[in-house]
């Protein structure tokens, strides 16, 4: 193997040695470790011996870096020769919610000139919550001759120019996947660039955007490309136009619609109807905008082996939600609005034994008041983390005191993600989380009162986390400060707010960090 | 097929700093507290809520904010309890509830009418983000929620960012394109949809169209012309041709606007009108029913009508 005679030339004295303690030669030791594909079992091995790391490190193709401040990406080159797939994450997940100054950071392009560098045979990136520009996905697309992948979730910064690169130059290409970003939008023409040549695209995802895109180029893409299993179209395309890709796309294993209302024909619905007949490899199904209930029926043929249907865009009543959900014994995951209404959650529990995720998402997301009362909750969440055993992320809110949190900390020992707004009484409640809570790795705070006390509690733990955000709570410079200087492998970053006192820390983000402190920060935060 | 599991690397090899990622399953278990979490009532930390004391528990000196609820709506919701919870909770959050503060001190239980409404405060991204808590500030504090940032307006809603907790790009995509109910409930006015019945004389039946929708009369003209299209060709899930071939806009236009059919509809007062004389906004806040005549049974309105027709755009 090529990455092991490599390994010899640069590591001899230490082979020389082990030769002798170690049945293993080094082929058949990173030969069986790289049949490893979790990360944590490869970190554990990594651990064992110079050898093992070595060895683990040599045959590790893929790399995820949950936080991308975490590590530098001359670090991860320096310890992983071999990469071929990345997945980075970027900004807290709470700019999600707009929580996280619009510069905050997280910008792929000094990873993308060292991947340049040091993974030319680079084949998959995966991004979320990353900034990304055209520029850096011009030289994504140029620099990466076996560049296959492309996956980009909640990122920002780039615009449908930075598409037509990648159409036009990434001759590989098998996934585009382009989900829930802050896009801009210059209209459908990128999707023509791919060339006529090309047939290797197996997933292709632009639901994300709203442009018109060239239907034609569209339709011979689909048809020249017999491997696409995955396609999800944006609300541009319509039934009609539905029907006439998945005539050529016999073989989808997850589909988004585009639109889901266009007036049809009889005859047009016939042929619908029969295009999704007999799809046993269809396990998820998105998109339906606007579904009409009445054309919901087409799409029953295809839901037998559905695992995942999500009608988060399909304002369905109840009885069009039964009516289906009567064709998906499968469902294990299923996302609707609340339109359905209770009468819809009933249908569900009657028509899905299998299901393990249900959301139901607001019709009018900018909130319509609903239910109230005074009392506090404690014990319902309480009841929550005392039976869910297995619990591992949850979020809290609401009329809660310290004592959500006690039970919390008691019970909840394998939570790994927190996201706390709007709850406790008292520094208290935080200190029962991260006192309790062994496997918690991220932790995410907005509008509590939990102050210094709190936050200095947790010193000995956050190097065991992966990240900390509080914003809106108690906490002051002088706290964050201390923290910093208690614990220099964690970055402590402040977010100032405009006006605000200059003791309160407004905004907190502390991570750990071997990679110091960064250098890219925009002036309204401050690293201590 | 399950998802891959991911651990966090960053390279640190000591002991005490395993990568403990585990982001296998992790949807599975959030349906229990999910299903849960669309159950619960929930009212903010408010007026009964349990002392949230400024001063205790802080181990080094803090000065404390200036006055106004941190948390924002407590204060707001003394003897009002306006805190309130929407059953739904938003994309990619898991069971957060959506608290709305009416900001009213006239200190009534319950929901307060003025706070239904159409839509809420629209937080659209790549926009300067800024704390916008706007809360009541009360002389005595009952809550004991003393702590906070900024001062209240008596707005009818206090705007929090991130709040309700759905994903700004979701927040985004429904206020472009709400998704459309199709459903035979009497038209809705607040809840931001106005569905009207719309009768086509010689149609087998009728449709049901969202005023709110258009912006202007030719928007609801082109929609209309392209709902009934099937109806003026004269085949309708017909087994032959498909029925929308060879149909050109501009011969529905010339049905609609030229000879054969007149656009009317029937105001609050129950007075039948020709479609087009008032400003838009004024013609839905008015219309109950529309109704697409035959030109020939128009005759009382016929002359203006021809003219006003061609003005309809």
């Amino acid at each position: 193997m090529e990455s092991s005679e490599l390994k010899r030339s640069k590591d001899s004295p230490n082979s020389d040695e082990s030769a002798g303690l170690s049945s293993f030669p080094d082929e058949v030791l990173e030969r069986v470790l790289s049949l490893l594909k979790s990360h944590r079992d490869r970190s554990f091995v990594s651990l064992v011996c110079k050898d093992w790391y070595n060895a683990e490190r040599w045959s590790r193709t893929h790399v995820f870096i949950g936080n991308c401040y975490s590590v530098s990406p001359e670090i991860v080159a320096r310890r992983f020769p071999n990469i071929r797939s990345v997945t980075l994450k970027g900004k807290p997940r709470f700019s999600d919610f707009n929580l996280v100054p619009q510069n905050w950071g997280a910008d792929i392009h000094a990873w993308l000139v060292v991947f340049a560098a040091k993974y030319p045979f680079l084949e998959e990136l995966r991004l979320k919550r990353m900034a990304i520009s055209d520029e850096s996905l011009a030289l994504l697309a140029v620099a990466f001759p076996n560049f296959k992948a492309l996956s980009l979730l909640s990122c920002d910064g780039f615009s449908t120019n930075g598409l037509a690169a990648i159409a036009t130059n990434c001759k590989n290409l098998t996934e585009l996947d382009i989900q829930e970003n802050g896009i801009d939008d210059k209209g459908g023409s990128w999707l023509g660039c791919f060339p006529e040549s090309f047939t290797s695209l197996e997933v292709l995802n632009f639901a994300n955007l709203t442009s018109d895109i060239n239907f034609d180029a569209l339709e011979r893409l689909v048809g020249r490309c017999k491997s696409m299993r995955v396609l999800k179209l944006n609300r541009s395309i319509s039934l009609e136009q539905l029907q006439r890709l998945l005539v050529n796309a016999p073989q989808l294993a997850e589909l988004g619609t585009g639109s889901f209302s266009q007036e049809l024909t009889f005859r047009q619905y016939k042929e619908l109807e029969c295009t999704l007949s007999n799809r046993k490899n269809m396990h998820t199904l998105s998109g339906l905008w606007e579904a009409k209930g009445i054309y919901l029926p087409a799409l029953y043929p295809a839901c037998t082996n559905l695992t995942f249907l999500n009608l988060s865009y399909a304002a369905l009543q109840s009885s069009e939600l039964a009516k289906l959900l009567a064709h998906c014994p499968r469902l294990k995951r299923l996302w609707v609005l609340d339109t359905v209404q209770d009468k819809g959650l009933e249908a569900i529990g009657l028509n899905c034994p299998l299901l393990e995720e249900l959301r139901v998402f607001p019709d009018d997301p900018f909130g319509q008041p609903d239910y109230l009362t005074n009392e506090p909750m404690d014990e319902a969440f309480g009841a929550v983390v005392k039976t869910c055993t297995k619990l591992q992320r949850l979020s809290v809110s609401g009329l809660l005191t310290d004592l959500t949190f006690e039970y919390i900390g008691r019970y909840a020992k394998n939570l790994e993600t927190l996201s706390v707004a709007f709850a406790g009484s008292s520094d208290w409640g935080m200190q029962c989380v991260l006192g309790g809570c062994p496997k918690l790795r991220k932790l995410e705070i907005r509008d509590c009162p939990f102050g210094n006390a709190a936050l200095l509690s947790g010193l000995e733990k956050y190097e065991s986390m992966r990240s900390l955000w509080m914003s809106a709570c108690k906490v002051t410079m002088n706290g964050c400060r201390l923290l910093a200087r208690e614990m220099p492998r964690l970055n402590v970053e402040v977010m100032k707010e405009d006006g605000s006192d200059d003791s309160q820390a407004d905004k907190v983000y502390v991570y750990r960090s071997i990679a110091g402190p960064r250098r890219d920060a925009p002036p309204s935060v401050l690293t201590l | 097929m399950s998802k891959p599991i991911e651990h966090d690397y960053i390279g640190l090899s000591e002991p005490q700093l395993p990568s403990m990622e585990k982001s296998s399953d992790t949807n599975n278990k959030k349906n229990a507290l999910h299903l849960k979490a669309t159950e619960l009532r929930l009212g903010l930390p408010g007026s009964e809520s349990p002392e949230w004391d400024d001063h205790d528990h802080n181990v080094l000196s803090l000065k404390t904010f200036v006055s106004g609820a941190k948390r924002g709506f407590s204060d707001a919701l003394d003897g009002g309890g306006k805190w309130v919870f929407s059953g739904g909770s938003g994309g990619g959050s898991e069971g957060l509830f959506s608290p709305r503060s009416s900001g009213n001190n006239n200190g009534g239980k319950g929901l307060s009418g003025s706070d239904s409404g159409l839509g809420g405060p629209v937080l659209k991204d790549g926009a300067t983000q800024k704390p916008v808590v706007v809360q009541e500030k009360k002389p005595q504090a009952a809550s004991g929620a003393g702590h906070g940032n900024g001062n209240i307006a008596p707005a009818s809603k206090a705007q929090v960012v991130g709040w309700p907790p759905i994903r700004s790009f979701r927040k985004n995509t429904m206020a472009s394109h709400p998704p459309k109910k199709d459903d035979d409930a009497e038209a809705k006015l607040g809840s931001g949809c106005l569905y009207v019945k719309v009768r086509m004389d010689g149609a087998p039946y009728l449709r049901k169209v969202d005023l709110k929708i258009y912006g202007s009369y030719k928007e609801l003209s082109s929609a209309l012309e392209k709902m009934f299209s099937c109806f003026t060709i004269g085949q309708c899930g017909s087994h032959g041709a498909p029925s929308r071939d060879g149909l050109s806009e501009s011969r529905l236009i010339d049905l609609l606007h030229g000879s054969e059919y007149v656009l009317t509809y029937e105001d609050k007062d129950g007075d039948w009108m020709l479609v087009g004389d008032v400003p838009w906004e004024m013609f839905t806040d008015s219309c109950k029913r529309l109704r697409i005549m035959k030109s020939s049974e128009a005759i009382g309105l016929a002359p203006r009508a021809m003219e006003k027709c061609k003005n309809c755009t």
